[in-house]
């Protein structure tokens, strides 16, 4: 089943209470390849990128209809464990979040949970993480220090770090660089392209530009409904809808 | 112009109301320093009370305080962690966990006398613990309560959601994210809610009057079922009901001044203990 999709959404509402943020939402995600949701604020990008791996699950009161499947399998079936289904398909916040211990034990906190006692083994992951999360020269004589020392871009690149660490299949992106300078962001863009090589991602952003420059599929959402969806390229240089147009072109946003 | 002296008189009365506080607590303290101070010797603290409480020490008070105040803490600390666990990472938030909430709070303003008579119901008579360190314990367990759930929810609501959803995402289970990232962040502040609620128990004393705490001991208690001195109720005898009050007023000083210590003592352990558990999680 080489064209299947890695993650596919089909026919997917969803509630917050009365309120509905996801209008019937149908997208297919290909293995290997950057995925970027655009939009307006409030569209509902988040919401839709979160229903991928679960994590709205904690919010009270949400309903989700339609299914979400991950290589085929529907991942809100009951027989579904959460926590395995968060190993696989990762997340990346939109303000970096590491978690206040030392760089080192913010990357091996995931393998630790997931049962890894071996300290070789955890050491050499942790390396081979921020090596690809391209932090390791930075960083590799600080391993005991805080995260919170870290800079805000490093820091968004050790929570990159710290998803890779678990290898997961998926990897989800919720505006990863809205908080961040230019220059980080720009480290942060890079990156995401090389992960695709080994990962599936996907990546919400306001910026066109970015998704633009980083994506190869573009989603363009509007008040919780997907508009057009389509390789990038084609969002970007020829879009069939009159309102991507209008917003890639910059006339309401 | 105008601004900044509206600026300089608003902190000029700030840094007034502050220093008025602190001058009454300086006045407050050295008023019992220095009339208590005296009184204090390796003898009065060492030994039991003679010749009718008018010489000796009150050993037996401390020692009772001290008793009464573990037995507070094993009902207090893990039921309150608990129960505050429970209410601010597991309960839905709905209009049922509000009226806890609220009952909760509410609980804390019930004066001290109350919840004595209470404990003289529940557990000197049915539960027929009796009169013993065991019944004011758990007394003074059921007043620190709220404090104690109360101050470590507050604890737990300033652990930033994110820690919890970043671990969450990792695969980690709730008790896990709640366990390593939300506790370790947590606990510095529930310990010193807990302690403060704890040190107030430590100074109660409605709630053990009439629930274990003795007028007279001259020996230890031997076990829990056993009656006790304590401090603050030794203060309020020397201070009200002996038969020579002035004369032992010195005594009723120093008890005070010990009392004072005792509470100041928990207080301290705690900033330490915070100090200490800040330092470990920085690495
Ligand atoms: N926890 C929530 N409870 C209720 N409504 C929410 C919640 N989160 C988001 N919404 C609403 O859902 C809609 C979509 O929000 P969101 O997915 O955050 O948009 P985006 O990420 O595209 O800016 C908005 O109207 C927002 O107000
Ligand atoms: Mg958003």
């Amino acid at each position: 089943m080489k064209n299947q999709a890695k993650i596919e959404a089909r026919n997917v509402n969803f509630y917050y209470g009365s309120q509905i943020a996801l209008k019937n939402i149908n997208i297919a995600c290909e293995e290997n390849k950057v995925t970027a949701l655009i939009g307006p604020s409030g569209c509902g990008k988040s919401t839709f990128i979160r229903t991928l791996n679960r994590m709205n699950d904690v919010i009270p009161g949400i309903k989700i209809e339609g299914d979400i499947l991950l290589e085929g399998e529907n991942i809100y079936h009951p027989k579904v464990d959460i926590a395995v289904l968060r190993k696989r398909v990762g997340m990346v916040f939109q303000k970096p979040n590491p978690f206040p211990k030392s760089i080192f034990n913010n990357i091996a906190y995931g393998l630790r949970i997931n049962g890894m006692r071996d300290k070789r083994k955890i050491e050499m992951i942790v390396e081979k993480s921020l090596k690809e999360a391209t932090l390791w020269d930075e960083i590799k004589d600080r391993m005991d220090e805080n995260a919170f020392s870290l800079s805000g871009g490093q820091q968004q690149r050790l929570c990159i770090a710290r998803s890779l660490a678990i290898k997961p299949e998926v990897i989800l992106f919720d505006e990863p660089c809205s908080a961040i300078d230019p220059v980080a962001t720009a480290k942060i863009e890079e990156l995401i392209h090389q992960l695709k090589e080994h990962y599936t991602v996907i990546v919400v952003t306001h910026n066109m530009q970015q998704a633009a420059r980083i994506s190869d599929f573009t989603a363009f959402m509007m008040l919780g409904e997907i508009v057009e969806y389509d390789k990038t390229d084609k969002i970007f240089t020829n879009p069939s809808n009159t309102l991507t147009e209008d917003y890639i072109t910059g006339r309401f946003g | 112009m105008r601004k900044k002296i509206f600026e300089f008189i608003g902190f000029f009365s700030l840094r007034v109301c502050l220093y008025i506080v602190l001058a009454f607590l300086f006045i407050f303290l050295y008023d019992i320093g220095s009339k208590g101070g005296g009184a204090i010797s390796w003898e009065f603290i060492s030994q039991a009370p003679r010749r009718g409480m008018t010489e000796g020490g009150i050993f037996p008070a401390i020692m009772g305080t001290f008793f009464v105040t573990m037995v507070t803490a094993l009902l207090a600390v893990p039921m309150g962690m608990f129960s505050a666990i429970y209410l601010n990472e597991y309960a839905k938030q709905t209009r049922i966990t509000r009226i806890i909430r609220l009952s909760i709070r509410n609980l804390s303003g019930v004066p001290s006398i109350v919840y004595g008579l209470f404990g003289v119901i529940l557990f000197v008579n049915v539960l027929k613990f009796g009169t013993s360190i065991l019944s004011a314990g758990l007394t003074l367990g059921l007043l620190t309560l709220p404090w104690t759930i109360t101050a470590s929810e507050e604890a737990l609501k300033t652990v930033p959601n994110s820690y919890r959803e970043g671990a969450l995402a990792l695969g980690a289970t709730k008790w896990q994210s709640i366990r390593t990232n939300v506790l370790p962040n947590a606990l510095p502040g529930m310990l010193t809610g807990t302690v403060l609620g704890l040190a107030r128990a430590a100074g109660e004393t409605a709630p053990i009057m009439f629930t274990g705490a003795a007028f007279f001991l001259p020996f230890l208690p031997r076990s829990f079922s056993d009656q006790f001195m304590a401090l603050p109720y030794h203060l309020y005898v020397m201070a009200t009901q002996h038969h020579a009050i002035s004369q032992v007023r010195p005594l009723a000083y120093g008890t005070a001044l010990i009392l004072i210590l005792f509470v100041l003592g928990m207080n301290m352990s705690v900033v330490i203990l915070r100090y200490r558990l800040r330092k470990k999680r920085r690495a």
